[in-house]
């Protein structure tokens, strides 16, 4: 009896929606080699040629007072404008998912409006409103406030460019779940912020989370909108990407990598983070997704 | 608490409109609303509640104008469709959570809403299931507990939308009996949503039959079904089948052919008679009676139905024939009606 039904599971697919032997190790070999030469690959070559002068050389790459503002810079860039992502995301999601009002679908698409167009032209908007030479930039000047080749002007051109990244997560999610929960939080007694403390919040928990990874891995590799509006003064305005490209184009290619290493250990642990919640949590981030 | 419902208008572009809804709730009654989909019953009972607001109309909480009272301060107990349980929360928490979003000088100790909660979750039969998550009860299971979320509230009404509509049948069955002894013990004014006829007639105390956003008909389960005001109460409330007929002043013709009663028509001309299957009386083929065939007859579990063609231009209707009945298919039969109702057409 055992051997009747191994003998028919060998010939014969175990099922009409399985496809043949052959079929599955052809497509599952072309799937494992594009994701070797795409993916796999040039994060070894990243670390290979951050390590090709050594380990020390490494380490003496970011001693130096330039990378280390870099990475300040970015930092500083990421923690200003994640969270404030996370505040214009959750209220925005909360607004399409929730509510019905006139020019609902136009703020729909205004908030994909940064994925449609490139970095580049983001960053130009900035400098044609807030330059030097641009409608604001006299006034500005003459007030002693400088935006464009400033800080200011950096942490405005990514929260642009990071803008649909928590909203995209959470819209769908919400719009899925409804409003019942609340209505019922509400019935029994709930303000509208004990609700959504209480019951929205936590629905939302695991999109929210994985929103908020993306756009920060976003906020610390953004080059194009950055690079318009930075000006590129090493030590000052250069964030970690742009310092890759400065140090790149000066034919210092060990420490563009090591730098370059950063930003790529900064989404290997996004990925990691992402895979342990979801085995952490992954029964709990399904419910919430499902029910 | 009793509830009185006026002129409620409510439109959304979609279905469930109300248009001039009226409805009387007395105190401690259990009553159905009951509609097809789309008759708005379910808006009426979101009205109440307070997560609509009507156009126009009042609501009266007993002798209070609460229609502009917002949801939170109407103290009313819901229990929504699907339950709407707090995934995150485990039973307990879920049935806690009314009193613990109150304010600091109205909220119970911790040790209060602790012993509240379990003494509900006890009054729902489900002791012992206090830690654990929604998703790991069955669907009667997750209704009790919506059910008891509602009512640590101390609510004054409960409302309940379509309670019964997510079980099977068997569940549905003991749930509803559960549901009437909860009701009789506490006293609470309850009013639930349906859209099963079974259910609003043998639950209920009174029935509000809803239709196109107006409350047609409401009495007690017998009134509604044996003296229906309109021919949509009485095919919506129970089977039903119907003729169409003529009353020309003294007698009541179906193509031509008298029926044996005229069964309360007063206004003459076109209008169309309504009977129940078990009114139908099916004997042999003779002149004070209508001429017609057996099309086929089917079992049901308590006994048998036959479709009957009616005249030249074979109207389907359906009779309930005794078991034992010695009827066959094709077989001409006379036609008579021990009761019916006549309507305008």
């Amino acid at each position: 009896m055992g051997m009747r039904e191994a003998g028919k599971a060998a010939t014969a697919p175990e099922s009409v929606t399985t496809e043949s032997r052959l079929a599955r190790a052809v497509l599952i070999a072309l799937a494992v080699l594009f994701l070797a030469i795409f993916l796999i690959l040039p994060v070894l070559v990243v670390f290979s040629e951050a390590l090709a002068k050594g380990f020390s050389f490494y380490l003496t790459t970011f001693k130096d007072a330039d990378a280390q503002a870099a990475i300040r810079l970015t930092l500083i860039v990421a923690a200003i404008a994640v969270p404030l992502n996370t505040l214009f995301g959750i209220a925005a999601s909360w607004a399409i998912a929730k509510f019905e009002f006139p020019g609902k679908s136009l703020l729909t698409t205004l908030i994909d409006l940064p994925f449609s167009i490139s970095p580049v032209i983001s960053g130009m908007i900035y400098v044609l409103l807030f330059g030097a030479q641009g409608y604001f930039g006299p006034w500005l000047t003459a007030h002693g406030v400088q935006i464009i080749f400033a800080l200011p002007g950096i942490v405005l051109a990514t929260v642009f460019v990071t803008f649909p990244f928590v909203a995209r997560e959470l819209i769908p999610l919400m719009q899925e779940q409804g409003s019942a929960d609340e209505e019922a939080a509400l019935t029994l007694g709930a303000s509208g912020f004990q609700a959504f403390l209480t019951i929205t919040l936590p629905n939302i928990a695991w999109g929210l989370l994985y929103g908020v990874l993306l756009c920060n891995a976003r906020a610390m590799g953004e080059f194009g909108a950055v690079s318009v509006v930075s000006g590129h003064i090493s030590g000052l305005t250069n964030t970690i990407p742009l310092q890759v490209e400065l140090l790149y184009n000066d034919y210092n290619f060990a420490a563009a990598f090591a730098m370059a290493s950063l930003l790529t250990l900064l989404a290997l642990v996004t990925l990691a983070a992402k895979t342990l919640l979801e085995m952490r949590y992954g029964d709990s981030l399904a419910t919430s997704s499902r029910l | 608490m009793r509830i009185r419902v006026v002129d409620i208008a409510k439109d959304f572009g979609r279905t469930g409109a109300l248009r001039g809804a009226n409805l009387d709730i007395r105190d401690s009654e259990l009553i159905a609303l009951l509609g097809p989909s789309g008759s708005g019953k379910t808006t009426l009972l979101r009205v109440i509640a307070g997560l609509e607001i009507p156009k126009s109309g009042k609501v009266f909480f007993d002798d209070h104008d609460a229609t502009a009272v917002p949801v939170q301060q109407r103290r009313i107990g819901f229990v929504f469709q699907n339950y709407a349980l707090f995934k995150h929360m485990t039973v307990i928490d879920n049935i806690a959570y009314g009193l613990r979003v109150l304010p600091g000088a109205q909220r119970p100790s911790k040790t209060l809403i602790r012993n509240r909660a379990e003494e509900l979750l006890k009054l729902v039969q489900l002791s012992g299931l206090g830690k654990r998550y929604p998703r790991q009860l069955s669907g009667g299971q997750q209704q009790r507990v919506a059910l008891a979320r509602a009512l640590a509230v101390e609510p004054r009404v409960l409302l309940l939308d379509e309670p019964f509509g997510a079980l099977d049948a068997k569940v549905r069955k003991d749930l509803r009996r559960w549901l009437r002894e909860l009701h009789d013990c506490t006293g609470h004014t309850t009013v639930f949503v349906t859209h099963d006829q079974d259910e609003a007639l043998e639950l209920a105390d009174r029935v509000a039959i809803l239709n196109l956003g107006k409350v047609e008909q409401v009495g007690k389960p017998d009134e509604v079904y044996d003296n229906p005001g309109s021919a949509f109460v009485m095919s919506f409330v129970g089977d039903t089948s119907s003729l169409p007929v003529e009353f020309d002043g003294t007698r009541l013709l179906h193509e031509g052919q008298p029926l044996n009663a005229t069964f309360g028509a007063v206004r003459g001309g076109r209008c169309r008679l309504y009977v129940r299957p078990r009114d139908i009386v099916l004997s042999v083929p003779g002149a004070d009676r209508l001429p017609a065939t057996i099309v086929s007859i089917h079992r049901t579990a308590a006994g048998r139905r036959a479709q009957i063609a009616v005249g030249r231009a074979a109207t389907i209707i359906e009779a309930e024939i005794d078991i034992a009945a010695e009827i066959t298919s094709g077989e001409p039969i006379g036609l008579s009606f021990a009761k019916g109702r006549v309507f305008p057409e």
